[in-house]
């Protein structure tokens, strides 16, 4: 019989096959990283990570190249234009950390279809074809709320300091924190600015904001601005708050010195930049055949106090307290959404 | 036969735009194929339609630095209001467009400079955009999607549609009557208005034929990416002015060229294109830009020189 025939040699075949491809199921595949914005200490982190991590996996034979685009300018459209182009360079996979959750849908889908695999990480897109690496933002906004709860049962006056104005990531935490303050009614916003993310946007905008404030007893931030902010009441001889830091460097060495002065007292809470190469090895497992859901959930760094001197120690200067992923870290992220 | 000194003016932006693609295909042959010029250009063609915008303001020797703001607002308005009720989303670009034609009457009438007025309307229309969309999403109108995405036989759509523009809006500018007084305004608006005719009218005209053009842009640009936020298309107030300037336009004079402003628009595109397939970083990157603009630009400032020289002989 000729069927039967065709299927024991092709069983035969597949058994021989098999073990070999296992492993070297990637080696042949390209994956790019498209990114949007390379301009601060975060971003700096996560390309260094993922320069780090992948020419290990290249070098191994994982895959074939892992190659690092940024845009020069922070712009969906071109963005979208770098991912056009990335699909007509041929690769298998695109990893995306995106300058707009929507905007880049077209060219997301284009890529789709023409089968590579996407997937985003961070700054995240709604395309259903692509794969989504998030953190959950919100919580990350009510730990804040729930470590000052603890911290000071009595509650008093926070002044909240959001990040860039439109993006989502901003939004998330913002109602992370409202929703905390919500279930804990003892504090109350007072005041808030955008800080941008950034130490000296966060320091002019506190700043201006303070002599019209009364007293805070905390600062929630979303990272980059806690050490703009101490600045900041520094320079108007009021006195410290307790300021949630984001894992910058130089808020941590700020803290370091606080703490190390008056035994100064605050958490440190920021998605880790290596988060880069978390969604690398997800790709990679996607390419080799794997079933991956499309939403998943890695969690966010926190420090704390007792464990500040170790992630001091470990964050280079002007960086970003870090994790680096593995293959085995990326497996177990995809097994627990399953 | 002498070339005359408008068709001088196109071979540069012409050329240089032919060498990049041939550099393209040479690097990267995939992008030598019906979906290959496709990705290469689909996004040149909302920039080709806010450069052909940007281009009638500088007909009449004015600048817009709200065009990136004021794309991005009719982005945010075609992913929603024109999607969801298109009636109410056609009221507010008509609404869009007049306000467009009161910006240059106001900027006529009070001798204002355009580039403080429109760097004001920017934050208008930035913070309208946001209050349209405040967080990124929407969803484009399903015709946007269906005509950015056609797939005409032979030709991708994204040529089809620069020819499109560049013959429509060489029509207007260059052949029509109208177009020929809007220019006599960037040259000489004094003369233009002992002729008789009323330049205040002309820039409002000129402005709202702008708005309109900014407008399709906008939609185009949903078409493309399906959906919008408020911060999507701020690139297109400085590609827009590097498109006109190098398509063979001048800042002031009434020099403008439509067909050379699409294909500025292009250029610019590929630039970025080639750019990433040659794999610079990207720290060098807006540097690299920066200096292909700056090469195309001293050419043509030689050829300048040259076409005076002859006039003068």
């Amino acid at each position: 019989m000729n069927i039967r025939k065709m299927l024991v040699a092709s069983v035969a075949l597949a058994c021989a096959l098999g073990p070999a491809t296992a492993f070297a199921d990637t080696s042949g595949k390209k994956i790019a990283l498209s990114n949007n914005y390379a301009g601060n200490s975060w971003r700096q982190a996560m390309l260094t990570s993922w320069d780090k991590i992948t020419k290990q996996a290249v070098a191994k034979g994982v895959v074939a190249a892992a190659d690092p685009f940024t845009t020069a300018e922070n712009q969906a459209t071109e963005q979208a234009a770098q991912i056009q182009n990335l699909i007509l360079q041929g690769y298998d996979a695109i990893v995306i950390n995106a300058a707009s959750p929507t905007a880049l849908n077209g060219a997301i889908k284009e890529a789709c279809d023409a089968g590579i695999t996407v997937v985003s990480f961070d700054g995240t897109v709604t395309e259903p074809c692509a794969w989504r690496i998030a953190v959950d933002f919100k919580a990350m906004g009510e730990s804040q709320i729930d470590y000052l709860a603890k911290k000071l049962p009595k509650g008093g006056n926070l002044l909240e300091i959001r990040g860039l104005a439109g993006v989502s990531v901003d939004d998330q935490i913002h109602a992370g924190i409202e929703s905390g303050v919500k279930k804990n009614t003892q504090f109350k916003i007072v005041g808030s600015v955008n800080g941008d993310w950034a130490q000296d946007v966060a320091q002019r905008a506190v700043a201006g904001i303070l002599p019209s404030l009364p007293e805070i007893t905390a600062v929630v931030t979303q990272g980059g601005d806690g050490y703009g902010a101490a600045q900041a009441f520094a320079a108007a001889k009021r006195p410290t708050p307790t300021i949630v830091m984001g894992n910058r460097e130089d808020e941590l060495v700020w803290w370091k010195q606080q703490k190390d002065k008056d035994k100064y007292e605050t958490m440190s809470v920021s998605i880790a930049p290596g988060v880069s190469t978390l969604a690398f090895w997800v790709a990679q497992q996607i390419l080799d055949g794997k079933t991956v859901k499309k939403d998943l959930v890695v969690p966010f760094l926190r420090i704390d106090q007792d464990n500040l001197e170790t992630n001091l120690a470990s964050t280079q200067k002007g960086g970003v307290a870090n994790v680096e992923y593995s293959l085995e870290d990326a497996q177990k992220v995809i097994s627990a959404a399953k | 036969m002498k070339l005359s000194s408008s068709t001088i003016r196109l071979i540069i932006p012409a050329a240089s735009l032919a060498l990049l693609l041939a550099a393209v295909f040479y690097m990267q042959p995939r992008a030598m194929s019906y979906t290959g010029l496709n990705l290469l250009f689909n996004l040149a063609v909302p920039i080709a339609l806010a450069t052909i915008a940007q281009m009638l303001i500088m007909a009449v020797n004015d600048l817009d630095l709200s065009m990136g703001t004021f794309v991005s607002f009719c982005a945010c308005v075609a992913a929603t209001l024109l999607q969801t009720s298109p009636a109410t989303g056609i009221l507010i670009f008509l609404g869009a467009i007049a306000v467009y034609a009161a910006i240059g009457v106001v900027i006529h009438v009070r001798q204002l400079p355009s580039i403080v007025v429109t760097l004001g309307m920017s934050f208008v229309w930035g913070g309208l955009a946001v209050l349209m969309l405040p967080s990124p999403g929407g969803s484009a109108p399903v015709w946007a999607r269906w005509l950015m995405t056609a797939k005409p036989p032979i030709v991708p759509m994204a040529i089809v549609a620069s020819i499109l523009i560049a013959a429509v809006t060489h029509f207007i500018v260059m052949r029509s009557s109208f177009g020929v007084v809007v220019r006599g305004v960037g040259g000489n608006d004094r003369s233009v208005e002992r002729a008789g005719w009323s330049v205040i009218r002309l820039r409002a005209a000129t402005y709202a034929l702008a708005g309109f053009f900014a407008v399709l842009s906008g939609i185009a640009l949903v078409g493309l990416t399906t959906s919008a936020d408020a911060n999507i298309a701020l690139r297109y107030t400085l590609l827009s002015i590097a498109g006109v300037i190098l398509g063979g336009g001048e800042f002031v004079g009434g020099k403008v060229s439509p067909i050379g402003a699409v294909i500025g628009a292009l250029t610019l595109t590929l630039a970025g294109s080639f750019l990433s397939f040659m794999r610079i970083s990207p720290d060098w990157q807006i540097g690299a830009q920066g200096a292909i603009l700056v090469v195309v630009l001293a050419l043509r400032l030689a050829l300048n020189r040259l076409e005076t020289r002859e006039k003068t002989q």
